[in-house]
């Protein structure tokens, strides 16, 4: 009698939790939403995009510029990042020594634990006055791009080492009984079946570069403009929110919650694409 | 040829970027530093009571996410088997929660824990919105590690006519005990790295803090203002950096030995 209370209370408290944790989610969304709400029904939502600036206090809601700072950012560090990123996992898997390998998977991984107010420093004190001397003012989309690419390196290096290290070996063995050079079975075999593992890891970093705040508040310059080149400054969505919320008031905060709920959006997308991709492959 | 160059450059590249924070850091560290308040806006004093608050924002993030996190992965792990619909939708959550980006848990926390609850800027704020972010690696980390248990164990427990709360208890609990302090470090080191989501529900106010209702700056926090807003900081923002990935490398190490163990028992168990 008393065990099997014991037992039901037990699991009333477990379920009572996962509820909990379940619905933190959807009361992100429900906030994002209700503190956007009275500036959405307030003016025409195209504003965003095609208002001439971003003067919030006065009325003008353009966040076109910062749109496009976070998707140069992003398209950017993925340029960067994401072929190093394969060659460093081919270089583990098939070029490294075993031992050399998992040294070089274990620097990897302490550089993913890196936290990016560090990256940030790194990309203030010493990256931006080396771009400087080429090209003022040193803080630029280019140093963002460079600091968030070392960022998101480790993350897609080492999903394109696990998706490789999944290849199945016969593949592999086939390939050079059938002659195939070295080369030929790593670019031919092994990266077109891992790719489905390398392009998920690769939205997962697209994903994190795009959300990323710290690094490109302190190092992209933070000038609200469309840049004309890599070495103009740039703000972002992420850094906007962060420089302007903790003094933002009623209908400037409501926009700040838009650009908010616009990124969110984003990102969910990203998810949405890598789960597919992962569905597809475990459907095969 | 061209992967080895690569790799030894990116190799040499990350060298670089750790070395300039170990060198130019280490110089700052004196027990003043970490003993002293800041004086003139951080360049001089110390950190003691930027400490102080990372400490109490840790202790309630952990205090909130561990009771929560422990149910929800018990939970996942023994009642529902991800079969249930409840545990199929929680843990569909959770991964959509573990891709939301650390702004956004900002303005959750902005919205809710300082505005809507009314705590303002405060510890206990930052605290909380920190928990709502880590709950979904600590679920995942205990979770795995109850699943690790093998089923002989519970199966053999059953036939022995245990009730599920002893065979928890005293079977399940003490062989999961490493990775749920695996899982526990995990979300300690990611509260610890985190900025982004205190800016504006912890505060930066760079006082002694002298209860959970005082704004109170993290040390994360304390580097951004530093490099950012005071000309002249980055000795200071250095140390600070120090300090911070010495606390990570440490949390870090801590984990992987614990890690480590689990898989050992797990070996024990087969």
């Amino acid at each position: 009698m008393s065990l099997a209370r014991t037992e039901r209370m037990l699991y009333a408290g477990c379920r009572l939790a996962s509820i909990c944790s379940g619905l933190i989610v959807l009361f992100i969304g429900f906030f994002l939403f209700k503190e956007s709400l009275p500036l959405l029904l307030k003016i025409n939502p195209m504003r965003f995009l095609n208002d001439p600036g971003w003067h919030p206090t006065e009325g003008q809601f353009g966040l076109f510029p910062m749109f496009a700072g976070s998707l140069l950012i992003t398209v950017g560090a993925m340029i960067v990042a994401a072929p190093l990123g394969i060659i460093l996992a081919v270089f583990c898997r098939f070029f490294a020594p075993r031992k050399i390998a998992n040294a070089y998977q274990a620097l990897l991984s302490v550089l993913s634990g890196i936290p990016s107010v560090v990256f940030g420093l790194w990309g203030l004190v010493v990256l931006a006055p080396i771009i400087r001397h080429v090209q003022p003012p040193g803080v630029s989309l280019l140093a963002g791009v460079l600091v968030l690419a070392v960022m998101i390196l480790p993350t897609i290096a080492l999903s394109a080492n696990a998706a490789m290290t999944s290849v199945p070996f016969e593949y592999l063995q086939g390939a050079a009984a059938l002659g195939f050079s070295k080369w030929q079975r790593v670019w031919g075999v092994a990266i077109p079946a891992a790719r489905p593992g390398i392009v998920t890891g690769m939205i997962l970093g697209a994903g994190r570069a795009i959300g990323e705040t710290m690094v490109v508040l302190m190092v992209c310059g933070n000038v609200v403009q469309v840049p004309d080149s890599v070495f103009d400054p740039v703000r972002t969505l992420t850094a906007n929110i962060a420089l302007e919320m903790s003094y933002a008031l009623s209908d400037h905060r409501a926009a700040l919650f838009v650009s908010g709920l616009m990124l969110l959006f984003v990102v969910m997308g990203f998810v949405a694409i890598s789960e597919s991709i992962r569905a597809k492959v475990i459907e095969k | 040829m061209l992967c080895t160059g690569v790799a030894v450059g990116v190799g040499l590249f990350f060298f670089w970027l750790i070395g300039d924070i170990f060198l130019k850091g280490a110089p700052g560290i004196t027990w003043e530093f970490l003993w002293d308040e800041p004086e003139n806006a951080g360049r001089k004093g110390g950190i003691a009571p930027v400490l102080v608050s990372t400490a109490a924002i840790l202790l309630v993030t952990l205090g909130t996410a561990v009771p929560i996190g422990f149910g929800t992965a018990v939970f996942l792990a023994e009642f529902s088997q991800g079969k249930t619909t409840l545990g199929r939708m929680v843990r569909r959550a959770l991964d959509v929660l573990a891709s939301v980006p650390s702004i956004i848990f900002g303005l959750f926390g902005n919205a809710v824990f300082s505005h809507w609850m009314g705590l303002g800027f405060s510890i206990l704020s930052g605290g909380l919105t920190l928990a709502c972010m880590v709950l979904p690696i600590l679920i995942r980390t205990i979770e795995a590690g109850l699943r690790a248990v093998p089923l002989s164990t519970r199966l053999s427990a059953a036939a022995l006519g245990l009730s599920r709360v002893a065979v928890l208890r005293d079977l399940i609990f003490p062989a999961a005990v490493p990775s749920l302090a695996a899982g526990l470090l995990l979300g300690l080191g990611r509260a610890l790295s985190e900025t982004a989501a205190l800016i504006f529900t912890s505060g930066y106010v760079s006082r002694m803090p002298e209860s959970l209702l005082d704004s109170g700056r993290s040390l994360s926090v304390h580097i951004y203002d530093l490099a950012m807003n005071v000309p002249g900081g980055d000795t200071h923002a250095y140390a600070s950096a120090w300090v911070l990935i010495v606390l990570l490398f440490s949390i870090n190490g801590l984990t992987a030995l614990c890690l480590d163990h689990w898989g050992k028992t797990r070996m024990r168990g087969l």
